[in-house]
């Protein structure tokens, strides 16, 4: 008998605007010891299916049709205090985020006694035996002595590590983990993954793995089932899946996985692709260099080919004003590099490694403590340097959330033509308009939108919007900070392939900014690696992700999930 | 018709607050009957019977005449008269009409200084929001009605006294506004801590937007929701706070009388038979206070999805 089987499952959402269908006729069938994988882009349902296994779809949710049979036991329509009695017990489940998931007021030990005993017949002695038993399984050194801990003292992957084991305590045959290593870096993620897999082996615990990473995928799962708009397209063992998809949708989506291995001109999209038709009047006016463009005027033969120069600059951060004390923290620490013109430049990092840190010092919002920013003749870093006012608007930064990076009160229009007004590079207000128009065209937006307001724009169009406003400044160095991070991987393909085009034409240089080191293997010309601030590697891109020199590039690229099961990318299309 | 029926419904769902309204009968009622008080009081010239001010227009020999429906009620008298004869319901709208009047532009100037100084704390930070707020709270340690009526008595020690009833308006608005203000400064703070950290405020940044510009063109817009909020809430205190001071007889001259003028006058009657006189100004008051606040709390759980 199989541990869990899904027939049919259909759960609605009745909304204002209708009846809306979360999840349509999904079914699956997962055995103990095995990893069913749940993958799709954002709204897709995945999560809703595990939460209907678990029984927390939340009013007025509803599970409409099908059945969910936990060893053969029927769960739809069951006693809700039978249901609350497996939940724990029979079923556990781990959150996305290790943060809020545990309770910040109790010990790690107290949280684990207390849902062993709630569960369990086990006197409290027993219980902190079996406790301590499982932090050692999932690899928490020091044990007896972390236990006694708050969560917030443990790091961000130790923390996932004690939710683990708190889902594992009850000895549950089924774990429902949604998206348990998104909110992690690659190394930690990496632990996590084989984590779960050897629990699941040596447990037979059946795992329900929700997560939009197709790499994760293919790095822990046995089946997989893609979704997409709340159906199941496709679902089987996961090596048949990944290296030869059948659907169409399924096709798409791998090919737009960005891949470690080989650099590729532009992704594949199956679908057709957007923007890169019109906008030549934008265009030529961008590629115009006449009397405002400033910086070109001294260039002496050491740095004709050096667009910006990054020299030894040091950020810190730290308690300031009245009555600050206490230490301060170095972000950035004496870090140096340069962007040849027209080059991309790959910044790459795990979280708190200063890469953004840098960004901000570029374009303004962060002045270093020491150390200079050579733009051309111009040092960026200057307080109220005329020179690097008047070169300000050639550096223009592209932000990684497109939901926060538009004013919500202002119509496109409005927003993409501010620089216009702020650099006075319009000579009237109807040339203006004529600039704005041509500019969404060029980006892929449209101009008929021009009167619309951003929330009634998708994420990749958004960002699109975002690049628009970049572009009207005339800039030439553009920093883009984790740009598609917040998208799915469509529109992460068409947004990259945007970047691409608007580089050839405009012949742009770029700083691009990622932890996602696939991404940046797509787009880099040369990458710099940064860890806790420092500079730990700088060459070319094709020689630093054939032989990385240092021991963290290595590192680094050995911890990001193979693709090895995808096959070529032009057999998916 | 049809398409103007269908823009309706569209506008009805995907409005958040019309939305909300249509499906909340206490802030339908409370709405309804706030703007009828509030634009009764406004036109009062207009639907009042008799002008409360012109002293041809009432007679000693129509004092404490009871209330229609009662013995000895007057059909020209809907409500009664008060000591001096005048007619109650024109001094109830007059009155009220002065007491809004005075609250809505006590609320006016306290969110101007409370805005203004609330974004600029929040946005520049440091030394100013230390000292702005340090400010803040020393005002939000005295009562609302102590800083009042300071400011009050200061006023009237200052100003000449043949100036006092021209004046007294502004001077009871300053006072109740620089009561008020703290209110406003700490939810735009609040919300400017909030804004100023969002990529679109850095943007403006990068692209070399002035510092003023900023806050007025970026900022404000997106924290007008929770200021809208503050400002009906207020409202109300605003209007109770004038009530009071004209009550304890630091408010608007006896000539031109507002709601707690009224209510003060009323009061020396309670004892002597004569409850009209201040049962219908304090039922008007209390109508008023609650339906702005009903209105207030709806549109602060409707713009605030946390509390849903």
């Amino acid at each position: 008998m199989a541990l869990l089987e899904i027939d049919n499952l259909t759960v609605e959402y009745p909304t204002r605007f209708g009846v809306v269908t979360a999840i349509r006729d999904v079914s699956l069938k997962l055995e103990p010891g095995r990893i069913h994988g749940l993958v799709g882009e954002s709204g897709a349902g995945k999560s809703t299916v595990g939460a209907a296994v678990m029984g927390l779809i939340a009013s007025p949710g509803r599970v409409a049709s099908g059945s969910i049979k936990l060893t053969g036991e029927e769960l739809v329509g069951a006693d809700d205090n039978l249901r609350r009695g497996y939940r724990g017990k029979r079923m556990a489940m781990i959150f996305q985020d290790p943060l809020t998931s545990l309770d910040p007021l109790f010990t790690v030990e107290d949280q684990l006694i207390e849902t062993i005993r709630h569960h369990l017949p086990f006197t409290a002695d027993q219980a902190r035996k079996r406790a301590l038993t499982l932090l050692e399984a999932v690899g928490i050194d020091d044990a007896p002595r972390r236990m006694r801990d708050y969560p917030h003292q443990f790091s961000g992957g130790m923390r996932q590590r004690v939710v683990i084991a708190l889902a594992i305590c009850t000895e549950p045959e089924l774990i429902i983990a949604d998206e348990p290593t998104t909110a992690l870096d690659v190394s930690v993620q990496k632990q996590i993954l084989a984590l779960i897999r050897r629990l699941a082996r040596r447990h037979d615990i059946g795992v329900i793995f929700v997560t939009h990473d197709i790499g994760v995928i293919g790095e822990v799962t046995d089946f997989v089932s893609v979704m997409y708009q709340g159906e199941v397209v496709e679902t089987g063992p996961t090596e048949l899946i990944l290296g030869g998809p059948q659907q169409r949708y399924t096709k798409s989506l791998m090919a737009a996985v960005p891949r470690l291995g080989k650099r590729l001109p532009r992704f594949p999209t199956p679908g057709g692709d957007i923007g890169g038709k019109g906008g030549d009047d934008a265009e030529a006016w961008l590629l115009r260099r006449d009397e405002t463009s400033t910086s070109t005027a001294v260039i002496n033969a050491e740095t004709a080919n050096q667009m910006l120069n990054v020299d030894r600059i040091t950020v810190e951060f730290g308690p300031g004003g009245l009555f600050g004390r206490g230490q301060r923290v170095r972000a950035v620490d004496d870090v140096s590099f340069a962007i040849g013109r027209g080059e991309v430049l790959g910044l790459v990092g795990e979280s708190g490694s200063g890469k953004s840190t840098i960004a901000k010092s570029i374009v303004g919002l962060v002045r270093p403590d020491s150390g200079c920013i050579w733009y051309g003749d111009a040092d960026l870093c200057a307080r109220d340097s005329n020179e690097a006012g008047a070169v300000r608007h050639e550096v223009q930064m592209i932000f990684q959330d497109p939901y926060s990076s538009l004013n919500n009160r202002w119509r496109i229009g409005d927003i993409v033509a501010e620089p216009l007004s702020v650099y006075r590079l319009a000579e009237s207000r109807r040339q203006a308009r004529a600039l704005v128009a041509s500019v969404l065209d060029l980006v892929g937006v449209g101009r008929e939108n021009m009167h619309r307001y951003p929330h009634q724009f998708s994420g990749g169009q958004r960002q699109r919007i975002a690049i628009a406003r970049a572009l009207v400044a005339r800039p030439r160095l553009l920093v883009c900070d984790e740009p598609t991070s917040a998208l799915d991987v469509s529109i992460q393909a068409q947004i990259l392939n945007l970047l691409k085009d608007l580089q050839a034409r405009l012949g742009l240089t770029i700083l691009f900014i990622s932890h996602n080191l696939p991404v940046v293997r797509q787009m880099a010309d040369r990458v710099v690696v940064l860890r806790n601030g420092r500079v730990e590697e700088t060459g070319e891109a094709e020689a630093f992700f054939n032989e990385p020199q240092s021991a963290y590039g290595k590192e680094l690229l050995a911890e990001t999930p193979s693709l090895h099961l995808l096959g070529p990318v032009i057999a998916m299309i | 018709m049809a398409s103007l029926a269908r823009r309706w419904r569209d506008f009805t769902l995907n409005n958040e607050i019309v939305y909300l309204w249509l499906r909340a009968p206490a802030a339908q009622i409370a709405t309804l009957v706030a703007t009828v008080l509030i634009a009764a009081t406004l036109a009062a010239p207009l639907v009042a019977p008799t002008d409360p001010f012109d002293l041809a227009t009432f007679s000693i020999l129509d004092s404490f005449v009871p209330p229609v429906w009662t013995d000895g009620g007057d059909p020209r008298f809907i409500l009664g008269t008060d000591d001096q004869g005048r007619d109650l319901l024109s001094s109830i709208l007059y009155g009220a009409r002065l007491s809004i009047l005075v609250g809505a532009a006590a609320i006016a100037f306290a969110v101007v200084i409370g805005v203004s100084l609330g974004m600029i704390a929040g946005y520049f930070g440091g030394w100013l929001d230390t000292v702005i707020m340090r400010v803040a709270d020393v005002q939000l340690s005295l009562p609302a009605i102590m800083t009042a009526l300071l400011i009050d008595g200061v006023a009237r020690g200052i100003l000449p006294a043949a100036r006092h009833d021209d004046l007294m308006f502004y001077v009871l608005v300053g006072a109740i506004g620089l009561s008020l203000w703290v209110n406003f400064a700490r939810t735009a703070r609040a919300s400017t801590l909030v804004e100023r950290g969002k990529e679109y405020v850095q943007a403006a940044e990068i692209l070399g937007v002035g510092r003023f510009r900023i806050l007025l063109t970026h900022i404000l817009p997106n924290i007008r929701g929770p200021i809208m909020v503050i400002m009906t809430v207020d409202l109300a205190v605003a209007i109770l706070l004038e009530a009071t001071l004209s009550f304890l007889g630091v408010g608007v001259p006896a000539s031109q009388p507002s709601l707690g003028t009224l209510i003060r006058i009323g009061n020396d009657y309670i004892f002597s038979g004569e409850w009209w006189v201040v049962a219908f100004p304090a039922l008007t008051l209390i109508v008023l206070i609650i339906s702005v606040n009903v209105v207030g709390d709806f549109l602060r759980d409707a713009l605030n999805p946390k509390l849903r």
